[in-house]
């Protein structure tokens, strides 16, 4: 009993000397950068308690003209906030229809296709970001690679660029890889022998999919969705770069800011931001664990 | 009786390996047919062919007469059991059974009335919100059945279903799915590796060795006639030695002439003589036909399980009178404990004891079960 003992504490302080690292790294990393931004929302510039950024968030309003030349009030960040998750939600929604059927289609593959199809959908997040964002510049410009090629088969070009169907292709380009490989890897473990069992009780090839891969599948795509989502509505440069500036985002307003020097407020946007995704993926887990546990 | 399923000319092959070398096989309606074999002799292949989750090579699958090659498993009136279950985690018990049920759009009342007498049958009644990830091995044994045969098919494939559980449980089970069958109706066409388990079970037993039928029938046949060395050593145990056969009814092997049932050999006709060792009889050297020294003695219980060199080759009895290692005995053999067989591929490889130890054949059994 005595030994027993001895042996798990030890066993205790190797496991929490082999976590150090770990600790340290995400308390310096992690929890003490949330805490400043938690600090700066909250306070002015003389580091004064305050809930005015917080509250200039909800309440500032702009100027701007409506579809019949009159001015209109609105609130600035509600406004830009909106526009973010809209894109955001649209490219996300892409990903995960483009994605799916990708991602099923490879965990049925023989096993070596599926590790090389899966490195062709990883070697491109080995690039940078900036870069893979300027190719696609060159591609979408008016007179960029696809009106050329338009132009060729005598189809008049069309305006891509400076659209918001140019920054949703961003999006959808960069954060593509993180819904195909989360509910591949799920898909990948899920057992052929159900899809069989499936087919034996009766269900053609929609029935197995709708009755047995799509729930066992959910936990991917809600981790999918999740890692689309979150970084497609915090996004700036894509938006700056293939928007021409013109669908300002809730990244974009952080970065400017920021790059005004208002500190405060800007960590006041991230801070918001921040909660609301928060919220919307607890909520998603629970309807995620309510799904597969019924 | 009515023929239900029947392969006709079946071969198949992964990667140039051929599993199946054209089967013949006929089942037939209400009748429980184990495919037994060793690890890697096509039975569970024939089964998925049966299934429809392998296509043959060559060769015809006849439904009650219909042609289903191409048919796909989902338009066939054949559910299958499968070796881990495959029971759906993300529904509970009653879901699972009910899965055939709505997927055909039944009737609420209909699918509940359904369910409740399947789960009643395999003694799951009360567990129907529990969920499948919750139950033991034997459980959900139970709901696997419960949700094949809930839909009324023709024909339950069962791929191994008992190989996962333990041998109390087992034993329950197969006396269980008897009892199904016998209820039912409904022809089963069983695979295992466990002899045992196909002589208790089964109204028919096809035993198969490297892509090949080697016997069909009933279990006392399959048993007291086998077909070939294989099939003699394969089920149950076996002395398997050369003889010759002098005329009808006299075979010559060890050196003796002995009196056995068989005939319509010909004469002097090379053959492979097998003798179960319960039908030895031990008697005093001077009176045996042949004589040897015990060279090991095992108890098991029930029996003693002795070898004995006669001439340098090793023959297994089981007897109930206790021997000593080092003694001379001598053997008696009834003639109708003597079984001829035409000489086979086989002839040679099976039926000696001399390499013979109760680990080394437990450690096969295992390594056939992990293959599996």
């Amino acid at each position: 009993m005595k030994s027993s003992n001895s042996i798990s504490k030890r066993d205790r302080i190797v496991r929490r000397l082999t976590l150090a690292p770990y600790s340290i790294w995400s308390v310096l990393f992690i929890v003490v950068p949330l805490l400043f931004v938690a600090y700066y929302a909250f306070t002015d510039r003389n580091f004064n308690f305050t809930f005015d950024n917080v509250s200039r968030f909800f309440t500032a309003t702009t100027s701007i003209m409506d579809k019949n030349g009159m001015p209109k009030e609105v609130h600035t960040y509600l406004v830009i906030f909106t526009r973010s998750l809209r894109l955001a939600i649209i490219s996300t929604l892409i990903c995960l229809l483009l994605g799916y059927p990708l991602a099923y289609i490879i965990s049925r593959a023989h096993e070596k296709t599926q590790k090389i199809i899966i490195t062709l959908i990883m070697i491109p997040m080995w690039m940078n970001f900036l870069i893979r964002t300027y190719a696609w510049m060159t591609i979408l410009q008016d007179a960029g690679i696809i009106n050329r090629i338009l132009g060729h088969i005598g189809i008049k070009p069309i305006k891509i660029i400076g659209t918001e169907a140019a920054v949703v292709i961003g999006m959808v380009y960069d954060y593509f890889p993180y819904m195909v490989l989360p509910i591949y890897s799920i898909m990948a473990k899920m057992d052929n022998k159900l899809i069989e069992a499936a087919k034996d009780l009766g269900c053609n090839g929609a029935g197995v999919l709708r009755r047995v891969v799509w729930p066992l599948s959910l936990p991917g795509v809600i981790s999918g969705v999740t890692m689309v989502l979150i970084p497609s509505i915090s996004t700036f440069y894509i938006s700056q770069k293939l928007g021409y500036g013109k669908f300002y985002l809730i990244g974009d307003a952080i970065e400017g800011q920021y790059a005004a020097n208002n500190l405060h407020f800007a960590a006041a946007i991230a801070f918001i931001l921040m909660v609301i995704l928060l919220a919307a993926m607890v909520f998603m887990q629970s309807y995620a664990n309510k799904k597969t546990c019924a | 009786m009515k023929k239900i399923i029947e392969l006709k000319n079946v071969s198949k092959s992964f990667d140039g390996e051929v599993v199946l070398d054209h089967i013949n096989l006929d089942i037939y309606d209400n009748e429980f047919l184990t495919l037994l074999g060793p690890s890697g002799c096509g039975k569970t292949t024939t089964l998925r062919i049966i299934g429809g989750f392998e296509n043959a090579d060559e060769g015809d699958i006849v439904f009650m007469g219909e042609n289903i090659n191409d048919m796909p498993p989902y338009k066939r009136n054949i559910n299958t059991v499968f070796q881990r279950y495959a029971l759906f985690p993300h529904l509970n018990v009653y879901e699972n059974v009910a899965f055939p049920l709505r997927e055909k759009k039944e009737k609420k009342s209909e699918i509940d009335r359904k369910v409740k007498e399947m789960l009643n049958l395999v003694a799951l009644s009360g567990f129907e919100r529990r969920s499948v990830t919750s139950l033991s091995g034997g459980q959900q044994q139970r709901v696997a059945i419960a949700r094949a045969l809930v839909s009324n098919p023709k024909v339950l494939l069962l791929d191994e279903p008992l190989a996962a559980l333990d041998l109390k449980l087992r034993k329950d089970m197969q006396q269980e799915l008897k009892k199904i069958q016998k209820a039912t109706g409904i022809t089963f066409v069983f695979v295992t590796h466990d002899q045992e388990e196909a002589l208790s079970m089964s109204d028919t037993v096809v035993v198969m060795a490297e892509g090949k039928i080697q016997q069909i029938g009933t279990p006392i046949d399959i048993y007291n006639e086998p077909e070939n060395a294989f099939v003699a050593d394969f089920i149950g145990e076996s002395n398997i030695v050369d003889g010759i056969m002098l005329e009808d009814k006299k075979v010559s092997f060890s050196g003796h002439i002995f009196d056995c049932v068989d005939y319509g050999f010909k004469k002097r006709e090379p053959v492979d003589v097998v003798i179960r060792p319960e039908d030895v009889d031990i008697v005093p050297e001077e009176k045996g036909m042949l004589k040897g020294v015990v060279t090991s003695v095992t108890f098991l219980g029930v029996h003693y399980e002795i070898i004995v060199d006669i001439d340098g080759f090793k023959w297994m009895i089981q007897t109930t009178d206790f021997v000593d290692v080092d003694e001379h005995i001598g053997l008696y053999i009834e003639p109708d404990a003597i079984h001829i067989m035409h000489k086979s591929q086989y002839s040679g490889m099976f039926g000696d004891y001399s390499s013979f130890s109760n680990e080394l054949d437990e450690l096969s059994d295992a390594e056939m079960e992990i293959e599996e």
